[in-house]
């Protein structure tokens, strides 16, 4: 059956293109994103108010006197960016799904995939501006220089592969019940090489090491990095699809 | 309902045979360890559960890809019950590890790779269980399990690694370097033997829970099946 | 435009559409209604290729769900219960990003255009969580004609709504409808459609259990023959 001829009598003032084109979507919902939370500040401010609460509470917890800071740093600041990242990537999810903007995504032309970079790369940017924050806020409150450019390419490295598993896994959160509570229970377990290779890397560069103690953790980062983008990109599609 | 198969009541008989030859060979043939004496028996079983643990581990990641492929409920049921057995038997293996542990390195629990590992990874089943339970859908129950297990499967050997990193990078300063102290003895033939038989025999009862608990699975869908027509 | 053979669709064990055959001409608009829990949302997901037939053959716009997905939704326009829509971006914005995803050309136009149909030109830069459910829903239907589709598919619009604003989104449905459309609207509000759909179609029991044109049906007989399509 072949397609049917419409007839010309509506007002249209488009002509068909074949495809809307992957990299225009990922960018049309990127723009999207940070468009509605520039306006709201909602996730932002959400996540930066409770990242600097767990650097408080870590400070009583912890007493942080400067000979704790020094081997304590890097852990306080990855335990940090991990909760305040849950928060984000719930909030980035439920706004798609509350008022069923996400079927809206799927009703659009384009690859599922480009939803998933979309939204990876837009949670990647709150995750980032809120790691931009947090670092002169503690490299202040404990009078620790945190301007280190390994440091920097840690946690580049680390929150890639930590938002790439956790869009995936947000996006199926939020579709179950339990929708609240589950994203940590299901994040947490499966970023544990994240969080080890970045926090031992963070403490090397932090420290002086030699480039060539650090590179294991910055290679296992990549690796987790690589795999789990592919990964998600190939499996996306089971979780948004009936 | 179906009886059970010839095969598998065979499974079961065979089951409890071995295990209480596993037990004899473990008390009776294998020889006493010098160093650390009875608490070294728990051994044989320690590493057979890790074992059956692993199987179940494997087993389910293949169930979750085959379910990928083919969206046939079936294999979602085979990947619960590869998933539940796995969870029971780490667990096991984690308790007799520690019961192990204790004597040879002076604490219940130490932060050693593989123990980490498998801590981690009964997190993962959990999450699994809980991402379950939070699903209505059949369809989409068995889509996300199927996802979760997948991330799970590569996730995990990827922790191993890492802790594994964090260790030869950094070695145990605490304790001697005898090789009593890091839990490590030679083995006669004879605890080879013992240890193989144990295998052996775990891996057979495993073939035979995991049997029954994918039938118990089919049984519970056959239910669920009688009940919606009863309502239609 | 719509053709539908033997259409099976399964959650899990539960079968909710029991080889289903349905077909729609170019520019028929056709009410499919029906109790609630018959199926319609799920039908209509299948139309739209948001859910996947567990078996049969499903064509709309000419091409076949779900293995030409991505043409059928470039020649769709959805409008459900929900709006779809962005709280935190203006009715601009919304169809600004719309129309990104669809790959509208012109697309500046295309928006005024859109939003002079809909009514909301003088609100265009106002955020869409301050609109009203009425307004919110007129700019729902904008966002679904705004790649200029063939086929319209609504799921009660009329969900959440007072008297003047189903008033005037019927109005506004006819006149998207009215273009040469093809429309499927479900509703269980006899009374809202009567005077929309030019065809009648009754989901039950998992498929069209009867079928009648506005032309072949009297007037005030809505009623008695949707009683008969539910009780045969």
């Amino acid at each position: 059956m072949n397609r049917p001829q419409t007839t010309d009598h509506r007002p249209s003032s488009i002509v068909r293109r074949p495809s809307s084109g992957f990299l225009n979507a990922i960018g049309a919902i990127v723009w999207k994103d940070l468009a509605a939370e520039l306006r709201s500040r909602e996730l932002l401010s959400a996540m930066l108010v409770f990242a600097l609460l767990v650097i408080l509470i870590f400070n009583f917890a912890l007493e942080l006197d400067p000979l704790t800071r020094r081997v304590a740093t890097p852990g306080i600041l990855w335990a940090t960016f991990a909760f305040a990242g849950t928060l984000g990537l719930n909030r980035s999810m439920a706004v798609e799904k509350d008022r069923g903007c996400l079927d809206g995504l799927l009703l659009a032309p384009v690859d599922r995939s480009a939803i998933y970079f979309g939204k990876t790369i837009s949670n990647l940017a709150f995750m980032l501006i809120v790691e931009v924050v947090v670092l002169p806020v503690y490299s202040v409150l404990y009078n620790t220089n945190l301007f280190n450019p390994g440091l920097i390419v840690v946690i580049l490295l680390g929150s890639v592969g930590y938002v790439a598993v956790g869009t995936l896994l947000s996006s199926m959160a939020v579709q179950t019940r339990t929708r609240d509570v589950l994203l940590p229970i299901l994040l947490f377990p499966v970023v544990i090489p994240i969080l080890i290779a970045a926090v031992k890397a963070s403490s090397g560069f932090l420290q002086g090491l030699a480039l060539t103690e650090v590179m294991p953790y910055i290679n296992l980062l990549i690796v987790y990095d690589v795999i789990f983008t592919a990964v998600a990109y190939m499996v996306f599609d089971y979780v948004v699809e009936e | 309902m179906k009886p059970q198969p010839i095969v598998l009541k065979v499974l079961n008989v065979a089951s409890v045979l071995l295990f209480l030859a596993a037990l004899g060979m473990v008390f009776l043939y294998a020889p006493l360890e010098a160093t650390m004496n009875y608490v070294q028996k728990i051994f044989y079983f320690h590493v057979a559960n890790a074992w059956v643990g692993m199987l179940g581990f494997i087993a389910a990641a293949v169930a979750g890809v085959v379910y990928l492929i083919k969206h046939d409920q079936k294999w979602d049921i085979v990947e619960l019950a590869a998933v539940e057995i796995s969870l029971v038997f780490f667990i096991i293996a984690i308790v007799t590890g520690s019961i192990w542990a204790r004597p040879s390195w002076g604490a219940y629990w130490t932060w050693e790779p593989r123990l980490t590992t498998a801590a981690i990874l009964e997190m993962v089943y959990i999450a699994y269980l809980l991402l379950r339970q939070g699903l209505d859908d059949p369809d989409r129950r068995a889509r996300f399990s199927a996802v979760y297990t997948l991330i799970g499967a590569i996730s995990v050997p990827i922790t191993f690694m890492s802790i594994r990193l964090f260790r030869t990078i950094h070695p145990v300063v605490i304790g001697t370097n005898s090789t009593a102290s890091q839990g490590n003895f030679d083995m006669t033939s004879k605890m080879l033997a013992t240890m193989f038989f144990a295998l052996f025999t775990f891996s057979v009862i495993f073939v035979n829970l995991f049997w029954h608990r994918i039938r118990l699975g089919q049984l519970a869908q056959q239910v669920e099946q009688l009940k919606l027509e009863e309502l239609q | 435009m719509i053709a539908v053979k033997k259409l099976v669709k399964r959650f899990g064990l539960k079968t909710v559409l029991r080889g289903l055959d349905f077909e729609v001409q170019e520019g028929e608009f056709v009410a499919l209604l029906g109790p609630n829990g018959a199926g319609k949302t799920t039908f209509l997901r299948i139309l739209a290729s948001l859910s996947r037939p567990t078996l049969g053959e499903v064509r709309v716009a000419g091409y076949l769900l779900p293995a030409q997905a991505a043409a059928v939704r470039r020649n769709l326009g959805v409008v459900s219960h929900l709006p779809l829509l962005y709280g935190e971006l203006t009715a601009e914005e919304n169809l600004r990003f719309y129309g990104r995803m669809y790959g509208v050309l012109e697309l500046s136009q295309r928006i005024n255009e859109v939003l002079e149909l809909v009514g909301l030109t003088s609100r265009r830069r106002d955020l869409v969580r301050t609109f009203s459910r009425g307004m919110q829903q007129r700019l729902a239907i904008g966002r679904a004609i705004l790649h200029d589709p063939d086929v319209l598919l609504f799921d009660e619009p009329h969900t959440g709504l007072d008297q003047d604003a189903c008033d005037m989104l019927d109005r506004l449905l006819r006149e998207v409808a009215g273009q040469g459309r093809t429309v499927v609207m479900t509703s269980h509000d006899l009374g809202r459609v009567e005077d929309l759909a030019s065809r009648f179609d009754v989901l039950s029991r998992g498929g069209i259990s009867a079928s009648a044109s506005r032309n072949g049906l009297g007037k005030n007989n809505l009623l008695d023959f949707y009683r008969q399509a539910l009780a045969g």
